[in-house]
């Protein structure tokens, strides 16, 4: 098991950020190129201005038709995203870890509100299965990618919160927990959760399309 | 659940379609339209679509079939498009009438959903793509077939015979000239201001549209013509039936005769889908980023005729009204807040209904769906209880549409729920209660 962990920490860590970054970019590059040979005509229309002031709406909570009508929906997504993408970054025992490595660190919070985020993007994540099992406009449309990517979301804050309550073994706990970490940034470009890469260009796009061809607003 | 399946309608031109295929020939062309016509944009939708079902409630018919999934947008794509990409085209002919059925005639491509999809996907675009490759097959529903094969053969809608069209035009310009003597509907008649453009029904079975455009302008006292020649329809149903062949050739001719005439400016009627031909669609098949020859919706153009005095109300329409927002001409063009200029310049009392401007529900007729003839027509009319019910807690009786293909699905709707309503085009309006020319009868 320690040789495991080793391996996650070290050469496992590195090939999972490296597929992750060079991952993203050659499936961003490739997609832009795609546009470019079979996409001219929206790639014609695509402006900053409107595209970015659709995102703008859009990273907003309740600042779209869509988020308003979809009240509990909307607080789950952005609490989720939020705590999806900045915990990782702060949270005090990976900070220890790259300072540990490489002997730079910076802020983090108290253990204890990030150990409650964690908890709630579990929570999130657990509101989500519910939806799909739920929610006959959801379940109608569920596939096995889909519980797959919540899975893999999922796990990180998971193990993260066991691991920090030492339930379970904790060598066992936290080797999983890093493994599942790394799991998920391989997956990010090559499943569903590419959403991450790619969703920004298709609400950009159709924020163009409104603000510059249809002159009214896309929220 | 209830899908696609448990609701097939027979309809003879999708069967006929059928029964020619072969099924070697369902997967080369399927293949031949994702590979030649589509690339990023579809790609990104099939990866990033979450299928979280936010976008459920945007739809009319999922709203209106109380909350059945398969009637909502992601749904729809579902059933249609994830099955084809699934297969990689392998799909079979049962399969086949199921996409027809739901691309034709369960969305209206009014991209009201939209505004519900936090990544921006566009269902419509989805939804057309599934057209195409059903129109390429041969696989299109009788009625709009029909509209299509008209566009390709005469260049309008409806069959109307170029001398069947001069007629109209010189009829109304007769008759017309009872009540105005010195009117003119002036054809071919080179570099004026602007050429009008209609859609084929104006000509067909509503030429007292016609009248009244001439009479407005000729109170505004303005320098316009008309073509005799094809090119005069600005409608365009070869773009909903999936036939960009024949929608581009449309779309040229429409813009080739305005140059032709050396006119300044096109100004359409009170048409939705029109504008989105000659605007957002055709033009790019065609590869022009905007339109050769500007195109200004007459919501634009009343607009302006009022607000510069060119046209003056005698009187207003009395009573309350309220106004239908089309998707064409409001979420494709952003016409809202003229459009409400408009109103109030001509009625005395308007009451919103609620949701409006661009978030406002489709009438359920747009985007080719009431061109499928009256095989689908239960399907548009029950699918869309949610605007009947959207109406009536208006509580008024004058409904405002500016957008024909609106008019014929409200007209429906209104009937089968019994909604004491009666509808109105603006120029219905402005014709009836503007200030007239002095040399003019008393008019109606
Ligand atoms: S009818 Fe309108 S809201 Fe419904 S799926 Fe089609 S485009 Fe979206
Ligand atoms: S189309 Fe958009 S709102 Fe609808 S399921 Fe997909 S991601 Fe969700």
């Amino acid at each position: 098991m320690e040789q495991l962990y080793a391996l996650a920490v070290g050469p496992l860590a590195w090939a999972a950020a490296a597929i992750f970054v060079f991952g993203s970019l050659y499936r961003l590059v490739r997609m832009y190129n795609l546009a470019k040979e079979k996409d001219g005509q929206a790639l014609a229309y695509m402006s900053w201005k409107f595209g970015l002031r659709s995102l703008a709406h859009w990273f907003t909570p309740f600042g779209s038709l869509g988020w308003k009508e979809n009240p509990l929906e909307t607080i789950a997504t952005f609490v989720f995203h939020i705590g999806l993408i900045l915990l990782p970054l702060v949270v005090l025992g990976h900070v220890v870890l790259v300072e540990q490595f490489h002997g730079f660190s910076w802020w983090s919070p108290p253990e204890m509100v990030t150990d409650i985020v964690a908890m709630v993007v579990v929570v999130c994540c657990a509101f989500f299965a519910l939806r799909r099992l739920m929610k006959p406009e959801v379940r109608f449309v569920t596939s096995g990618q889909d519980w797959l990517v919540l899975i893999i979301a999922c796990l990180p804050f998971l193990t993260g919160v066991l691991a920090y309550h030492h339930v379970g073994p904790n060598l066992v706990m936290t080797t999983l927990h890093i493994l599942s970490g790394e799991l998920m940034l391989v997956a990010i470009p090559f499943t569903r959760l590419s959403h991450m890469l790619f969703g920004l260009f298709s609400r950009a796009y159709t924020g163009s399309e409104f603000g510059g061809v249809r002159h009214a607003n896309d929220w | 659940m209830s899908t696609i399946a448990d609701r097939l309608i027979d309809d003879a031109g999708i069967q006929r379609g059928l029964n020619r295929l072969e099924q070697s020939r369902i997967r080369s062309i399927i293949k031949g339209v994702l590979a030649s016509e589509t690339g990023a944009r579809l790609k990104t939708y099939a990866e990033t679509c979450m299928r979280c079902g936010l976008c459920a409630k945007a739809c009319h018919y999922y709203m209106s079939h109380d909350g059945d999934p398969s009637y909502s947008p992601v749904g729809k794509v579902r059933q249609t498009m994830w099955e084809i990409l699934k297969a990689d085209g392998d799909v079979s002919k049962q399969q086949l009438q199921q996409f027809a059925q739901i691309a034709y005639t369960e969305c209206n491509l009014c991209r009201r959903c939209m505004h519900y999809c936090p990544l921006g996907i566009d269902t419509a675009y989805i939804i057309s793509v599934v057209r195409r490759i059903c129109h390429k097959l041969g696989v299109t529903p009788q009625y709009i077939q029909d509209t299509a094969h008209s566009h390709a053969a005469t260049l309008n809608q409806m069959w109307v015979k170029d001398d069947e069209w001069i007629d109209s035009l010189m009829w109304q310009e007769d008759e017309a000239r009872e009540e105005f003597p010195t009117l003119r509907i002036p054809l071919e008649k080179e570099g004026a201001d602007f050429m009008y453009s209609v859609i084929a029904p104006e000509p067909k079975f509503r030429t007292q549209l016609i009248y009244q455009a001439a009479a407005i302008f000729n109170a505004a006292g303005l320098d316009w013509t008309m073509p005799a020649t094809p090119g005069w329809d600005n409608s365009n149903m070869a773009m909903f039936s999936g036939d960009a062949e024949v929608m581009s050739r449309v779309e040229r001719a429409h813009y080739e005769t305005a140059q032709r005439l050396r006119v300044k400016r096109i100004v359409m009627g009170e048409c939705g889908h029109a504008f989105r031909a000659v605007c957002d669609v055709a033009n790019r098949w065609l590869g022009w980023k905007v339109p050769p020859v500007p195109v200004v919706h007459s919501v634009e153009f009343f607009w302006d005729l009022l607000e510069s005095g060119k046209i003056r109300m005698a009187s207003k329409h009395p009573g309350t009204v309220t106004i239908h927002d089309p998707c064409n001409i409001i979420r494709g063009r952003g016409l809202m807040d003229k459009l409400r200029d408009v109103v109030h310049h001509i009625c005395e009392d308007v009451v919103e209904m609620t949701p409006n401007r661009e978030h406002n529900y489709c009438c359920c007729a747009g985007g080719g769906v009431i061109n499928c003839g009256p095989p689908f027509k239960k399907v548009r009319v029950i699918g869309n209880k949610i605007k009947a019910e959207q109406l009536k807690a208006t509580g008024v009786h004058t409904l405002i549409a500016p957008c024909h293909n609106c008019h014929g699905g409200l007209e429906d709707i209104i009937k089968h729920f019994e909604l004491d309503m009666h509808i109105y085009f603006l120029g219905d309006i402005i014709y009836k209660h503007m200030e007239r020319p002095a040399d003019a009868g008393g008019g109606e």
